[in-house]
């Protein structure tokens, strides 16, 4: 059976299936963004962007821009029913403070022992982008990453140790790629879900850590 | 009477000193003075640190503030290598401090409230840390941070009385309200002027004493 590594869209389609009704959940830039267009309107899931939103709702009509609602992408945002606004420090106070049910980061490598490393490809990289991800990484109840399984040369995005300068240390609880859902536990990856066709050999493979299967209670 | 109202941009500016720290709200294009910083461009002073989330985007008022050698220090939360910021960093002509986003706005919160120094775990166990003052607390390293007074703080409002209480308009509040409060000399322009009496005090969002003038600059 030929496998079909999953776009952008199917990635993050699979992470908003398991969002539970009730949660906050902030959603970093990137794939992550494109999460909350997977969760549906009936189940009550409240977005916060860093930039001080609570309750953020789909884009809005063309016709029906406010140029002064945006998210953390900067892109034109609505606000839901019940939503809120927030300064900036109370902003991060929400995501150090714990009150994130969930954050959802892209990044460039995930490690076994949960660092995530999202923000340089090098220390000696001249101009640093660091952005709200360090903060949000750090503080949220549960922090899921959305990226591809590897680089565009093939190299595994899924890592004994990240290569890269850490966003964070041992804060990552699970990763949805192109081709699998793994978690970050105690005793490394556990692969809980994979693309039709995919076999724990093959990702193995493609993978750089060590995979261990789903042992079922 | 207190009146906090300005009524002229030149008065508005009045009395930057070289050398002052700037905060400047915004994030992204929402929320930024952009008319006070055309102001404090024609103001001319110089050897400014500017406090501001992100670098700049093409033809912002901050890129045209770096763009005239007016800025010896940036400090931020993300600079893009290609923007001019970036470009003037990696030429050595702008010194940049990249800091963590919530950390920046909670040492300026900490500056307006009398806080002398806090631990976060933001940024703790990263190269961040390096050469810097860290503590185990309760099981979490953590990271000391200290205050980020400004100067001056230009701030974009929506409505505003003549004591300078202040409401912002959706997510253009940002870092608006913790720079009202950081800051020796806090300008705001607010879009509508409405009378004293007229916000109601439970909407306030930065009370008229983190205000010291307001300049109307209608949309």
């Amino acid at each position: 059976m030929a496998i079909a590594p999953l776009d952008r869209n199917g990635m993050a389609a699979w992470c908003a299936r398991d969002i539970p009704e009730g949660w906050l959940v902030n959603l970093g830039i990137g794939i992550p963004t494109l999460v909350a267009d997977f969760v549906p309107a009936e189940r009550e899931v409240l977005f916060h962007a860093e930039n001080g939103v609570i309750g953020v709702g789909p884009a809005p009509a063309p016709d029906a821009v406010n140029p002064f609602l945006i998210n953390a992408s900067t892109t034109h945002v609505t606000l839901r029913t019940g939503g809120s606004y927030v300064h900036h420090a109370d902003s991060f106070a929400i995501a150090r403070g714990g009150h994130l049910d969930l954050c959802v980061l892209g990044a460039f490598e995930v490690a076994e022992n949960g660092d995530i490393a999202n923000w340089a490809r090098s220390a000696d990289e001249p101009v640093k982008q660091i952005g709200g991800a360090m903060d949000l990484a750090i503080g949220a109840q549960r922090l899921w990453v959305v990226m591809e399984h590897a680089t565009k040369d093939g190299q595994s995005r899924i890592r004994q140790r990240c290569s890269y300068p850490l966003t964070a240390k041992g804060v990552v609880t699970r990763v949805y790629t192109n081709l699998a859902v793994l978690d970050v536990t105690p005793s490394g990856f556990v692969v809980r879900d994979m693309i039709p066709g995919m076999t724990l050999e093959a990702l193995q493979e493609r993978t750089e850590a060590k995979l261990h299967a789903e042992t079922k209670a | 009477m207190i009146d906090k109202f300005v009524h002229s941009m030149a008065d508005a500016m009045t009395g930057i000193a070289d050398g002052s720290t700037i905060l400047l709200g915004g994030f992204g294009d929402v929320g930024i003075p952009t008319p006070l910083l055309d102001g404090l461009i024609a103001q001319g002073a110089r050897d400014l640190t500017i406090v501001v989330v992100a670098g700049g985007r093409d033809g912002s008022a901050i890129e045209r503030l770096l763009s005239l050698g007016r800025v010896r220090k940036m400090i931020c939360s993300f600079v893009r290598p290609a923007s001019l910021a970036g470009r003037l960093f990696q030429r050595g002509e702008l010194e940049v401090d990249v800091v963590p986003q919530g950390t920046m706005a909670e040492c300026m919160r900490a500056a307006g409230a009398g806080i002398t120094g806090f631990y976060t775990p933001t940024g703790a166990d990263t190269l961040l840390a390096e050469g810097r003052e860290t503590r185990e607390i309760g099981g979490k390293l953590c990271l000391l941070e200290y205050p980020l007074p400004g100067d001056v703080a230009l701030i974009e409002a929506w409505n505003a009385d003549r004591w300078g209480n202040l409401t912002y308009r959706d997510s253009a509040r940002n870092f608006n309200p913790v720079m009202a409060m950081a800051a020796k000399l806090t300008i705001a322009m607010t879009r509508n002027v409405v009378a004293l009496g007229e916000l109601s005090p439970e909407t306030i969002v930065t009370p008229g004493i983190f205000v010291n003038r307001v300049l109307h600059v209608p949309l």
